[in-house]
Protein backbone atom coordinates (compact mmCIF):
# COMPACT_ATOMS: atom_id res chain seq x y z
CA UNK A 1 0.00 0.00 0.00
CA UNK A 2 2.82 2.13 0.69
CA UNK A 3 4.45 1.49 -2.39
CA UNK A 4 1.08 2.80 -4.08
CA UNK A 5 0.99 5.95 -2.30
CA UNK A 6 4.64 6.42 -3.43
CA UNK A 7 3.93 5.76 -7.03
CA UNK A 8 0.95 7.82 -6.93
CA UNK A 9 2.57 10.67 -5.22
CA UNK A 10 5.14 10.37 -7.87
CA UNK A 11 2.87 10.07 -10.84
CA UNK A 12 0.96 13.31 -9.45
CA UNK A 13 4.71 15.04 -9.64
CA UNK A 14 5.39 13.94 -13.25
CA UNK A 15 1.80 15.42 -14.19
CA UNK A 16 2.10 18.42 -12.76
CA UNK A 17 6.13 19.13 -13.63
CA UNK A 18 6.25 22.40 -14.70
CA UNK A 19 8.56 22.15 -18.34
CA UNK A 20 9.71 25.09 -20.21
CA UNK A 21 9.20 24.80 -23.71
CA UNK A 22 8.79 21.65 -26.02
CA UNK A 23 10.25 18.61 -24.85
CA UNK A 24 10.50 15.25 -27.13
CA UNK A 25 12.16 12.28 -25.45
CA UNK A 26 13.16 9.34 -26.53
CA UNK A 27 13.83 5.96 -25.27
CA UNK A 28 15.94 3.44 -27.27
CA UNK A 29 14.91 -0.40 -25.51
CA UNK A 30 11.80 -2.25 -26.67
CA UNK A 31 11.21 -3.18 -22.75
CA UNK A 32 11.22 0.55 -21.82
CA UNK A 33 8.49 0.89 -24.91
CA UNK A 34 6.40 -1.64 -23.64
CA UNK A 35 6.88 -0.81 -19.86
CA UNK A 36 5.96 2.86 -20.77
CA UNK A 37 2.81 1.78 -22.70
CA UNK A 38 1.50 -0.81 -19.65
CA UNK A 39 1.68 1.41 -17.33
CA UNK A 40 0.10 4.16 -19.55
CA UNK A 41 2.82 6.13 -18.59
CA UNK A 42 2.40 8.30 -21.98
CA UNK A 43 -1.13 9.99 -20.22
CA UNK A 44 1.24 10.76 -17.00
CA UNK A 45 3.19 13.73 -19.49
CA UNK A 46 2.77 16.91 -18.27
CA UNK A 47 1.98 19.44 -21.50
CA UNK A 48 4.97 20.20 -23.75
CA UNK A 49 6.17 16.74 -23.21
CA UNK A 50 6.53 13.79 -25.66
CA UNK A 51 7.75 10.92 -25.75
CA UNK A 52 9.14 8.61 -28.78
CA UNK A 53 10.30 5.81 -29.41
CA UNK A 54 14.07 4.87 -31.17
CA UNK A 55 15.98 2.19 -32.46
CA UNK A 56 15.74 -0.20 -29.38
CA UNK A 57 14.69 -3.29 -30.28
CA UNK A 58 17.35 -5.40 -31.79
CA UNK A 59 14.55 -7.19 -33.76
CA UNK A 60 13.10 -4.56 -35.37
CA UNK A 61 16.32 -3.06 -36.76
CA UNK A 62 17.99 -6.21 -38.40
CA UNK A 63 17.15 -5.30 -42.23
CA UNK A 64 15.40 -7.76 -44.58
CA UNK A 65 18.55 -9.12 -46.20
CA UNK A 66 19.48 -10.51 -42.77
CA UNK A 67 16.44 -12.56 -42.28
CA UNK A 68 16.54 -13.47 -46.12
CA UNK A 69 20.59 -15.36 -45.32
CA UNK A 70 18.66 -17.17 -42.64
CA UNK A 71 15.86 -18.33 -44.46
CA UNK A 72 18.63 -19.27 -47.50
CA UNK A 73 20.66 -21.19 -45.02
CA UNK A 74 17.22 -22.71 -43.82
CA UNK A 75 16.24 -24.31 -46.97
CA UNK A 76 20.16 -25.36 -47.34
CA UNK A 77 19.01 -28.20 -44.62
CA UNK A 78 20.76 -26.15 -41.84
CA UNK A 79 19.35 -26.41 -38.25
CA UNK A 80 18.33 -22.94 -37.32
CA UNK A 81 18.41 -21.93 -33.99
CA UNK A 82 16.89 -18.30 -32.87
CA UNK A 83 15.25 -16.59 -30.26
CA UNK A 84 11.96 -16.71 -30.92
CA UNK A 85 11.21 -12.74 -31.76
CA UNK A 86 12.74 -13.39 -34.87
CA UNK A 87 10.74 -16.09 -36.45
CA UNK A 88 8.29 -14.23 -37.44
CA UNK A 89 9.86 -10.97 -39.21
CA UNK A 90 9.33 -11.68 -42.44
CA UNK A 91 12.01 -10.92 -45.04
CA UNK A 92 11.94 -9.72 -48.50
CA UNK A 93 9.84 -12.94 -49.73
CA UNK A 94 9.75 -15.22 -46.39
CA UNK A 95 9.93 -15.52 -43.31
CA UNK A 96 11.33 -18.66 -40.92
CA UNK A 97 7.82 -18.90 -39.33
CA UNK A 98 6.80 -20.22 -42.66
CA UNK A 99 10.07 -21.69 -43.80
CA UNK A 100 9.43 -24.16 -40.53
CA UNK A 101 5.70 -24.59 -41.59
CA UNK A 102 7.32 -25.87 -44.91
CA UNK A 103 9.73 -28.49 -43.76
CA UNK A 104 12.74 -26.24 -42.59
CA UNK A 105 14.25 -27.65 -39.44
CA UNK A 106 13.75 -24.45 -37.22
CA UNK A 107 13.90 -23.87 -33.41
CA UNK A 108 13.36 -21.30 -31.08
CA UNK A 109 16.13 -21.34 -27.75
CA UNK A 110 16.28 -19.05 -24.55
CA UNK A 111 19.98 -19.71 -24.88
CA UNK A 112 22.67 -19.86 -27.27
CA UNK A 113 24.26 -22.68 -24.83
CA UNK A 114 21.02 -24.47 -25.56
CA UNK A 115 21.57 -23.84 -29.45
CA UNK A 116 25.10 -25.20 -28.77
CA UNK A 117 23.58 -28.69 -27.14
CA UNK A 118 21.47 -28.97 -30.12
CA UNK A 119 24.20 -28.74 -32.62
CA UNK A 120 26.07 -31.23 -30.37
CA UNK A 121 23.27 -33.42 -29.99
CA UNK A 122 22.07 -33.58 -33.30
CA UNK A 123 25.06 -33.99 -35.25
CA UNK A 124 24.01 -31.87 -37.86
CA UNK A 125 25.18 -28.19 -39.41
CA UNK A 126 23.72 -26.20 -36.74
CA UNK A 127 23.33 -22.17 -36.83
CA UNK A 128 22.50 -19.70 -34.40
CA UNK A 129 21.45 -16.21 -35.40
CA UNK A 130 23.32 -13.65 -33.21
CA UNK A 131 20.97 -11.15 -32.81
CA UNK A 132 20.77 -8.34 -29.71
CA UNK A 133 22.49 -5.68 -28.71
CA UNK A 134 25.49 -5.26 -25.87
CA UNK A 135 23.43 -7.20 -23.38
CA UNK A 136 22.99 -10.08 -25.72
CA UNK A 137 26.38 -9.90 -27.45
CA UNK A 138 29.05 -10.96 -24.29
CA UNK A 139 26.52 -14.03 -23.81
CA UNK A 140 27.28 -14.96 -27.83
CA UNK A 141 31.04 -14.25 -27.22
CA UNK A 142 31.02 -16.83 -24.30
CA UNK A 143 29.58 -19.71 -26.23
CA UNK A 144 31.70 -18.85 -29.07
CA UNK A 145 34.44 -19.53 -26.39
CA UNK A 146 32.88 -22.52 -25.56
CA UNK A 147 32.38 -23.80 -28.64
CA UNK A 148 35.76 -23.63 -30.06
CA UNK A 149 37.04 -25.11 -26.62
CA UNK A 150 34.41 -28.13 -26.94
CA UNK A 151 35.57 -28.25 -30.49
CA UNK A 152 32.27 -28.28 -31.95
CA UNK A 153 32.60 -27.97 -35.78
CA UNK A 154 29.03 -28.22 -36.69
CA UNK A 155 27.73 -24.92 -35.04
CA UNK A 156 27.98 -21.33 -36.29
CA UNK A 157 26.85 -18.03 -35.98
CA UNK A 158 24.79 -15.99 -38.18
CA UNK A 159 25.77 -12.67 -36.52
CA UNK A 160 23.27 -9.31 -36.58
CA UNK A 161 24.94 -7.99 -33.05
CA UNK A 162 24.36 -4.30 -33.05
CA UNK A 163 25.92 -1.08 -30.78
CA UNK A 164 23.60 1.05 -29.01
CA UNK A 165 25.93 4.43 -28.39
CA UNK A 166 26.73 4.57 -32.36
CA UNK A 167 22.95 4.53 -33.12
CA UNK A 168 22.28 7.45 -31.10
CA UNK A 169 25.38 9.15 -32.67
CA UNK A 170 23.96 8.91 -35.93
CA UNK A 171 20.46 10.16 -34.73
CA UNK A 172 22.08 13.28 -33.57
CA UNK A 173 24.38 13.15 -36.87
CA UNK A 174 21.32 13.42 -38.55
CA UNK A 175 20.19 16.05 -37.04
CA UNK A 176 17.21 14.24 -35.25
CA UNK A 177 18.36 14.98 -31.91
CA UNK A 178 20.48 18.01 -32.62
CA UNK A 179 19.57 22.15 -32.71
CA UNK A 180 19.13 21.30 -36.46
CA UNK A 181 16.02 19.98 -38.83
CA UNK A 182 16.54 16.20 -39.59
CA UNK A 183 18.62 15.24 -42.94
CA UNK A 184 18.46 12.84 -44.94
CA UNK A 185 22.24 11.75 -44.34
CA UNK A 186 21.03 8.39 -43.27
CA UNK A 187 18.65 5.91 -45.10
CA UNK A 188 16.91 6.88 -48.19
CA UNK A 189 15.44 10.51 -48.73
CA UNK A 190 11.61 8.86 -49.21
CA UNK A 191 12.17 7.94 -45.54
CA UNK A 192 13.03 11.35 -44.21
CA UNK A 193 9.74 13.10 -44.39
CA UNK A 194 9.33 16.72 -44.66
CA UNK A 195 7.76 19.08 -42.94
CA UNK A 196 8.15 18.19 -39.33
CA UNK A 197 11.49 19.83 -38.99
CA UNK A 198 10.29 21.69 -35.62
CA UNK A 199 8.68 18.64 -33.94
CA UNK A 200 11.84 16.64 -34.39
CA UNK A 201 14.29 17.54 -32.24
CA UNK A 202 15.16 15.45 -29.00
CA UNK A 203 15.94 16.74 -25.90
CA UNK A 204 17.58 13.97 -23.86
CA UNK A 205 17.68 10.01 -23.87
CA UNK A 206 15.89 7.78 -21.18
CA UNK A 207 18.86 4.93 -21.66
CA UNK A 208 18.50 1.46 -21.37
CA UNK A 209 19.39 -0.22 -18.30
CA UNK A 210 20.51 -3.49 -19.20
CA UNK A 211 22.91 -2.56 -22.03
CA UNK A 212 23.95 0.11 -19.12
CA UNK A 213 25.05 -2.97 -16.86
CA UNK A 214 27.28 -4.06 -19.42
CA UNK A 215 28.57 -0.84 -20.86
CA UNK A 216 28.12 1.50 -18.02
CA UNK A 217 27.73 4.99 -17.91
CA UNK A 218 31.08 6.53 -19.60
CA UNK A 219 29.57 4.87 -22.98
CA UNK A 220 27.27 7.64 -23.43
CA UNK A 221 29.80 10.74 -22.65
CA UNK A 222 28.90 12.05 -26.17
CA UNK A 223 25.52 13.44 -25.45
CA UNK A 224 26.40 15.71 -22.59
CA UNK A 225 28.92 17.06 -25.51
CA UNK A 226 26.24 17.44 -27.59
CA UNK A 227 23.99 18.94 -25.06
CA UNK A 228 21.60 16.23 -24.66
CA UNK A 229 20.78 14.72 -21.33
CA UNK A 230 20.30 10.85 -20.51
CA UNK A 231 19.38 8.91 -17.36
CA UNK A 232 19.80 5.12 -17.35
CA UNK A 233 16.72 3.75 -16.33
CA UNK A 234 15.10 0.73 -14.45
CA UNK A 235 11.81 -1.11 -15.82
CA UNK A 236 9.20 -0.33 -13.33
CA UNK A 237 6.69 2.19 -13.40
CA UNK A 238 8.66 3.91 -10.49
CA UNK A 239 12.00 3.78 -12.24
CA UNK A 240 10.89 5.26 -15.46
CA UNK A 241 9.12 8.04 -14.23
CA UNK A 242 12.15 9.05 -11.66
CA UNK A 243 14.29 9.28 -14.86
CA UNK A 244 11.27 11.40 -17.09
CA UNK A 245 11.55 13.22 -13.73
CA UNK A 246 15.35 14.18 -13.55
CA UNK A 247 15.64 14.58 -17.59
CA UNK A 248 12.65 17.06 -17.10
CA UNK A 249 14.64 18.82 -14.47
CA UNK A 250 17.71 18.70 -16.44
CA UNK A 251 15.89 20.13 -19.21
CA UNK A 252 14.81 22.97 -17.31
CA UNK A 253 18.19 24.20 -15.49
CA UNK A 254 19.91 23.51 -18.89
CA UNK A 255 22.15 20.68 -17.37
CA UNK A 256 23.65 17.79 -19.49
CA UNK A 257 24.61 14.99 -17.70
CA UNK A 258 24.42 11.26 -17.67
CA UNK A 259 22.49 9.83 -14.45
CA UNK A 260 22.39 6.35 -13.80
CA UNK A 261 19.48 5.75 -12.13
CA UNK A 262 19.13 1.94 -11.54
CA UNK A 263 22.18 1.57 -9.52
CA UNK A 264 20.41 -1.33 -7.97
CA UNK A 265 21.74 -3.48 -11.29
CA UNK A 266 24.31 -1.06 -13.20
CA UNK A 267 27.49 -0.26 -11.91
CA UNK A 268 28.99 3.41 -13.52
CA UNK A 269 31.71 1.36 -14.96
CA UNK A 270 28.93 -1.55 -16.07
CA UNK A 271 30.07 -4.75 -16.24
CA UNK A 272 34.33 -4.84 -17.25
CA UNK A 273 34.80 -8.85 -17.81
CA UNK A 274 31.77 -9.11 -20.12
CA UNK A 275 33.40 -6.44 -22.29
CA UNK A 276 36.88 -7.86 -21.83
CA UNK A 277 35.37 -11.59 -23.11
CA UNK A 278 33.25 -9.45 -25.90
CA UNK A 279 36.60 -7.62 -26.94
CA UNK A 280 38.03 -10.98 -27.33
CA UNK A 281 35.65 -12.75 -29.97
CA UNK A 282 34.16 -9.62 -31.40
CA UNK A 283 35.47 -6.47 -33.30
CA UNK A 284 33.65 -3.21 -34.17
CA UNK A 285 32.00 -3.41 -37.95
CA UNK A 286 29.89 -0.80 -40.25
CA UNK A 287 26.31 -2.31 -40.34
CA UNK A 288 23.21 -2.06 -41.40
CA UNK A 289 20.73 -0.72 -39.23
CA UNK A 290 16.39 -0.57 -40.66
CA UNK A 291 15.58 3.30 -40.98
CA UNK A 292 18.76 4.41 -40.11
CA UNK A 293 20.97 2.75 -43.19
CA UNK A 294 24.83 1.95 -42.49
CA UNK A 295 26.44 3.29 -39.50
CA UNK A 296 30.32 3.29 -38.97
CA UNK A 297 31.26 0.67 -36.23
CA UNK A 298 27.89 -0.37 -35.42
CA UNK A 299 27.88 -3.55 -35.37
CA UNK A 300 30.16 -6.48 -34.47
CA UNK A 301 32.20 -9.46 -36.35
CA UNK A 302 34.09 -12.33 -35.43
CA UNK A 303 37.64 -11.89 -34.80
CA UNK A 304 40.06 -13.62 -37.53
CA UNK A 305 40.15 -16.22 -34.58
CA UNK A 306 37.10 -16.90 -34.57
CA UNK A 307 36.24 -16.55 -38.13
CA UNK A 308 35.64 -20.67 -38.11
CA UNK A 309 32.27 -19.98 -36.47
CA UNK A 310 31.40 -17.28 -38.67
CA UNK A 311 28.51 -19.22 -41.00
CA UNK A 312 29.06 -16.86 -43.87
CA UNK A 313 32.23 -18.66 -44.28
CA UNK A 314 30.80 -21.73 -43.64
CA UNK A 315 28.21 -21.67 -46.24
CA UNK A 316 27.73 -19.93 -49.47
CA UNK A 317 24.78 -17.77 -48.62
CA UNK A 318 23.00 -16.76 -51.67
CA UNK A 319 20.10 -14.04 -51.31
CA UNK A 320 18.01 -12.67 -54.34
CA UNK A 321 18.26 -8.22 -54.12
CA UNK A 322 15.90 -7.03 -52.13
CA UNK A 323 13.31 -4.34 -52.45
CA UNK A 324 12.05 -2.36 -49.78
CA UNK A 325 8.66 -2.45 -48.12
CA UNK A 326 7.27 0.50 -49.78
CA UNK A 327 4.32 1.17 -47.12
CA UNK A 328 5.66 -0.07 -44.24
CA UNK A 329 7.17 2.78 -42.06
CA UNK A 330 8.97 1.04 -39.47
CA UNK A 331 11.88 2.68 -40.06
CA UNK A 332 10.79 6.43 -39.69
CA UNK A 333 8.99 5.13 -36.52
CA UNK A 334 12.02 3.72 -35.38
CA UNK A 335 13.94 7.05 -35.99
CA UNK A 336 11.25 8.98 -33.48
CA UNK A 337 10.26 10.71 -36.89
CA UNK A 338 6.22 9.34 -36.59
CA UNK A 339 4.40 7.66 -33.83
CA UNK A 340 2.89 4.15 -35.11
CA UNK A 341 -0.37 5.30 -36.46
CA UNK A 342 0.44 7.64 -38.88
CA UNK A 343 1.75 4.38 -40.74
CA UNK A 344 -0.94 3.99 -43.42
CA UNK A 345 -0.55 -0.03 -42.74
CA UNK A 346 -1.06 0.55 -38.98
CA UNK A 347 -3.37 -1.91 -37.38
CA UNK A 348 -5.01 -2.39 -40.99
CA UNK A 349 -3.52 -4.24 -42.97
CA UNK A 350 -0.45 -5.16 -40.38
CA UNK A 351 -1.52 -6.08 -36.90
CA UNK A 352 0.09 -8.07 -34.24
CA UNK A 353 -1.72 -11.32 -35.47
CA UNK A 354 -0.57 -10.69 -39.04
CA UNK A 355 2.44 -8.60 -39.05
CA UNK A 356 4.04 -6.81 -41.95
CA UNK A 357 6.57 -5.01 -40.62
CA UNK A 358 9.06 -5.90 -37.68
CA UNK A 359 8.26 -2.90 -35.22
CA UNK A 360 4.44 -5.00 -35.11
CA UNK A 361 6.27 -8.39 -35.24
CA UNK A 362 8.65 -7.88 -32.29
CA UNK A 363 6.43 -7.75 -28.71
CA UNK A 364 8.80 -5.23 -27.82
CA UNK A 365 8.34 -3.20 -31.33
CA UNK A 366 6.75 0.08 -30.93
CA UNK A 367 3.82 -1.05 -33.50
CA UNK A 368 3.06 -4.04 -31.19
CA UNK A 369 3.02 -2.09 -27.95
CA UNK A 370 0.54 0.57 -29.38
CA UNK A 371 -1.86 -1.84 -30.47
CA UNK A 372 -1.33 -4.15 -27.20
CA UNK A 373 -1.80 -1.31 -24.51
CA UNK A 374 -3.16 1.62 -26.63
CA UNK B 1 15.12 -8.51 -26.16
CA UNK B 2 17.35 -7.44 -22.97
CA UNK B 3 14.86 -9.00 -20.87
CA UNK B 4 16.95 -9.96 -17.96
CA UNK B 5 15.61 -11.63 -14.39
CA UNK B 6 17.37 -12.12 -10.74
CA UNK B 7 18.13 -15.39 -10.00
CA UNK B 8 19.88 -16.92 -6.26
CA UNK B 9 23.22 -18.73 -7.09
CA UNK B 10 22.60 -22.52 -4.90
CA UNK B 11 25.24 -24.09 -6.70
CA UNK B 12 28.70 -23.52 -8.72
CA UNK B 13 30.55 -25.85 -10.91
CA UNK B 14 33.43 -24.34 -12.85
CA UNK B 15 31.73 -21.60 -14.65
CA UNK B 16 28.53 -22.78 -14.86
CA UNK B 17 26.32 -22.36 -11.75
CA UNK B 18 22.74 -23.76 -10.57
CA UNK B 19 20.57 -20.69 -10.06
CA UNK B 20 16.83 -20.26 -8.59
CA UNK B 21 14.30 -18.16 -8.03
CA UNK B 22 10.25 -18.45 -6.96
CA UNK B 23 11.13 -22.43 -6.81
CA UNK B 24 12.19 -22.56 -10.78
CA UNK B 25 16.08 -23.57 -11.19
CA UNK B 26 18.24 -23.33 -14.04
CA UNK B 27 21.72 -23.40 -15.29
CA UNK B 28 23.20 -20.83 -16.49
CA UNK B 29 26.81 -18.95 -17.53
CA UNK B 30 28.78 -17.43 -15.28
CA UNK B 31 31.88 -16.56 -16.84
CA UNK B 32 30.80 -12.89 -17.87
CA UNK B 33 31.03 -12.15 -14.17
CA UNK B 34 33.68 -11.81 -11.78
CA UNK B 35 33.78 -13.93 -8.33
CA UNK B 36 30.53 -15.33 -7.79
CA UNK B 37 29.89 -16.58 -4.85
CA UNK B 38 27.10 -19.22 -3.77
CA UNK B 39 23.72 -17.32 -2.20
CA UNK B 40 24.52 -13.96 -4.51
CA UNK B 41 21.83 -12.66 -6.57
CA UNK B 42 22.81 -12.33 -10.16
CA UNK B 43 20.78 -10.58 -13.32
CA UNK B 44 19.69 -13.58 -15.67
CA UNK B 45 20.13 -12.95 -19.32
CA UNK B 46 19.65 -15.62 -22.31
CA UNK B 47 21.25 -18.58 -19.82
CA UNK B 48 24.24 -15.99 -18.17
CA UNK B 49 24.69 -14.29 -15.11
CA UNK B 50 25.62 -10.39 -16.42
CA UNK B 51 25.09 -8.20 -13.25
CA UNK B 52 25.33 -8.82 -9.23
CA UNK B 53 22.47 -7.48 -7.44
CA UNK B 54 22.53 -6.87 -3.38
CA UNK B 55 19.77 -9.58 -2.06
CA UNK B 56 17.77 -6.23 -1.06
CA UNK B 57 17.93 -5.03 -4.41
CA UNK B 58 17.15 -7.99 -6.24
CA UNK B 59 13.85 -8.64 -3.84
CA UNK B 60 13.05 -5.19 -4.90
CA UNK B 61 13.49 -5.88 -8.69
CA UNK B 62 11.71 -9.00 -7.84
CA UNK B 63 8.84 -8.10 -6.34
CA UNK B 64 8.11 -6.18 -9.78
CA UNK B 65 7.84 -9.15 -11.82
CA UNK B 66 6.01 -10.66 -8.63
CA UNK B 67 3.28 -7.68 -8.79
CA UNK B 68 2.69 -8.37 -11.84
CA UNK B 69 3.99 -5.00 -12.14
CA UNK B 70 6.47 -5.83 -15.09
CA UNK B 71 5.87 -7.46 -18.66
CA UNK B 72 7.70 -10.38 -18.50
Amino acid sequence: MAEATTLSRLAERLKNFPVSGNVKIMEVCGTHTVAIRRFGLQHLLPAGVRLVSGPGCPVCVTPDSYIDEAVALARQGVVITSFGDMLRVPGSSSSLEKERAAGADIRAVYSPLDALKIAADCGRETVFLAVGFETTAPVIAAVAMKTLEKKIANFSLLTALRLVPPALQALIADGCAAASPCGTALGSAAASPRGIASDIRLSGFLLPGHVSAIIGKQAYDFLPEQRLPGVISGFSAADIITSLLLLLEMHNKGIYRIMNNYPRVVRDSGNEKSRAILAEVFEPADAEWRGLGMIPASGLQLKPAFAALDSRSHFAIKTASTSPRTDCRCGDVLRGLIDPPACPLFNKACRPDQPLGPCMVSAEGSCSAWVTYG
Amino acid sequence: MCLAVPMKVIEINGDMAVVESSGLSRKVGIMLLDKVKLNDWVLIHAGFAISKLTKKQARETLAIFEEGRFFG
